[in-house]
């Protein structure tokens, strides 16, 4: 099948539409065998109709779109086969244990049940459930149910995973649960594809990503080539009085730092020395109601590429 | 890979979800059937007396047993088409689950089509033995009421599921119950024959399933068989099916492949 060097999933000029809506608008994109390759982008950036097509359920409507070599539109069947999908919205039942949950869909596959039987057993146990095993999934919490549902997508020992949104609406801690996961399979040799409006989320996991707004993707490279090229190592996030803030800070900044954004409630500045320019202004004489010095995030390459932020 | 061994797959899931509920099931589909009986096969058959049908005479429970048979086939089939199906693709997502796997449209068109029919076949099997312990099956041929009660409502639970999977709210079930089934139900021929309706009215029986269903499984429990008209009855429900299924595989593709 797709022999060293050659895409597990290769697009170009790749193209979605919904009757005059363009959701995925002319996008090319290569991912190689192990790596951990993301989608960053805003709801409605054309993420989730991406990973639909290359999930073979959405069909192309236009370019090329090869997904181990073979055509999404010929060979769905096969192409499903090899794939192990984490959809935005779980799609586990919830009546059913959390073990039957694992053996009904493995059968999906055409599995064995014996070979299931071990089957469930080694992935409730890989993302921590053996002890729920023969309880329904109903009363499970939101990260458990998720967990349910990569153990599930694994089922088919899947070459690629796609994984739509996969720490969306968790709380943090289970979303670290979650990533731990994610990262041993990474280790492990999985090949990754994920969507995410979170920044960290990208960071965390992504070897490499694409930015994506409406239907198109403005940039691609590692969080941090992205993060080197289209913003500045910290930035300063001020926050004036009502009222407070001067029109003219360009005037104030002069020299200082390399691009200011404003935002409706702060301001943010960019420079590579977030300390020393916070010093020089407070020597100039600018007197912000508070002040913050962090690391630039893929946030501010959002901001920077699109005007706008991720998460409205 | 042969297709039915792909069918089969999503098949046994609709298994292990109804493995929850069978017990409630298994009691409604014994005890309704025995009530309706009661009521309205002895009941009303005291009250009655005989009734004339196509020349000959039998008890008014002889006469209705069969349409009930068919009758409660369109029934359970109406039900399981409607919310089950809006279901799997709404609210417990399960089309969507099966669709990211090898499963294609037809597997779970097909698979889903065959679970209503097994679910068909066992309750027209207790309703059948239930007839039979009432004394009104008069040949062993009227075991064939059996496919016939499960094929009525295959050509109810196809066109149903078609328009489920079109629909965006269930309200929609609600009118269908109301204004079409419940009317087949009473204006069928289960109760009486349809040539006591008004003249208009009998040809619109005429064309429903049901009638058909009604009238072959009648035939085959009475021992009255009209060969024609039995191949007639058995030709308009298999090409119904034919035309539902069709129709439900283009409106699941069109619902769930965007």
């Amino acid at each position: 099948m797709s022999s060293n060097g050659q895409p597990l999933i290769h697009a170009r000029d790749l193209v979605k539409r919904f009757g005059d809506f363009v959701a995925v608008d002319g996008i090319d994109f290569d991912l190689q065998r192990g790596e951990a390759f993301g989608f960053l982008g805003p709801n409605g950036a054309g993420k989730t109709s991406t990973m639909r097509m290359i999930g073979c359920v959405s069909p192309v409507t236009e370019g090329t779109l090869r997904i181990l070599g073979l055509d999404p539109a010929r060979d769905g069947v096969k192409i499903r086969g090899r794939l192990g999908v984490v959809p935005q919205l779980d799609t586990l039942d919830m009546e059913l244990t959390v073990r039957e949950n694992i053996v009904i869909y493995g059968r999906y596959f055409g599995l064995g049940r014996k070979q299931l039987a071990k089957r469930a057993d080694e992935l409730l146990e890989f993302v921590e459930l053996s002890e729920r095993a023969n309880d329904r999934v109903e009363p499970l919490s939101g990260g458990m149910k998720r967990r349910l549902t990569i153990a599930r997508s694994l089922v088919n020992d899947p070459e690629i995973m796609l994984l739509d949104e996969p720490t969306t609406g968790l709380d943090p801690q289970a979303r670290h649960v979650v990533w731990d996961r994610l990262y041993r399979l990474k280790r492990q040799g999985v090949t990754l594809l994920l969507t995410t409006h979170y920044m960290d989320e990208a960071e965390q996991l992504c070897d490499r990503l694409v930015v994506m707004d409406r239907g198109k993707i403005v940039a691609e490279g590692s969080p941090r080539d992205l993060i080197e090229q289209y913003s500045t190592r910290e930035v300063l996030e001020l926050r004036f009085q009502d009222g407070n803030q001067p029109d003219d800070l360009t005037y104030w900044t002069e020299g200082l730092v390399s691009r200011i954004e404003p935002l409706p409630d702060r301001v943010l500045l960019y420079a590579d020395d977030g300390d020393a320019a916070s010093h020089q202004l407070h020597e100039r004489g600018l007197e912000p109601e508070s002040v913050l010095v962090r690391r630039s995030t893929l946030e501010d390459v959002f901001l920077h590429l699109t005007g706008r932020s991720l998460i409205e | 890979m042969s297709s039915l061994a792909f069918t089969a797959r999503p098949y046994e899931f609709f298994f292990a979800q109804y493995k929850r509920v069978w017990r409630a099931t298994l009691v409604s589909s014994v005890v309704t059937p025995v009530f309706y009986l009661l009521a309205l096969g002895v009941g009303m058959s005291s009250f009655l007396g005989d009734v004339t049908f196509r020349g000959n005479t039998y008890d008014y429970l002889e006469f209705v047993a069969p349409g009930l048979l068919a009758a409660t086939a369109m029934q359970l089939a109406s039900f399981e088409a409607s919310w089950p199906v809006l279901s799997a693709i709404k609210w417990t997502r399960q089309y969507h689950a099966m669709l990211a796997t090898p499963l294609r449209i037809r597997d779970v068109v097909l698979a889903h089509q065959g679970f209503m029919a097994s679910r068909m076949l066992m309750t027209s099997t207790v309703y059948f033995i239930v007839i039979v312990v009432f004394g009104a099956v008069h040949s062993p041929l009227g075991v064939l009421a059996i496919p016939t009660a499960v094929l009525t409502g295959l050509a109810y639970s196809t066109v149903i599921a078609a328009w489920g999977a079109r629909t965006e709210n269930e309200a929609s079930f609600v009118a269908i119950f109301r204004f079409v089934i419940l009317p087949m139900f009473l204006f069928s021929g289960t109760f009486f024959p349809i040539s006591r309706l008004p003249a208009p009215l009998e040809w619109v029986a005429y064309a429903t399933p049901l009638w058909h269903g009604v009238d072959l499984c009648r035939m085959l429990t009475l021992d009255d068989i009209v060969v024609w008209l039995a191949l007639l009855h058995a030709a308009y429900l298999l090409a119904f099916v034919a035309a539902g299924l069709t129709l439900a595989l283009v409106s699941y593709r069109r619902r769930l492949v965007v």
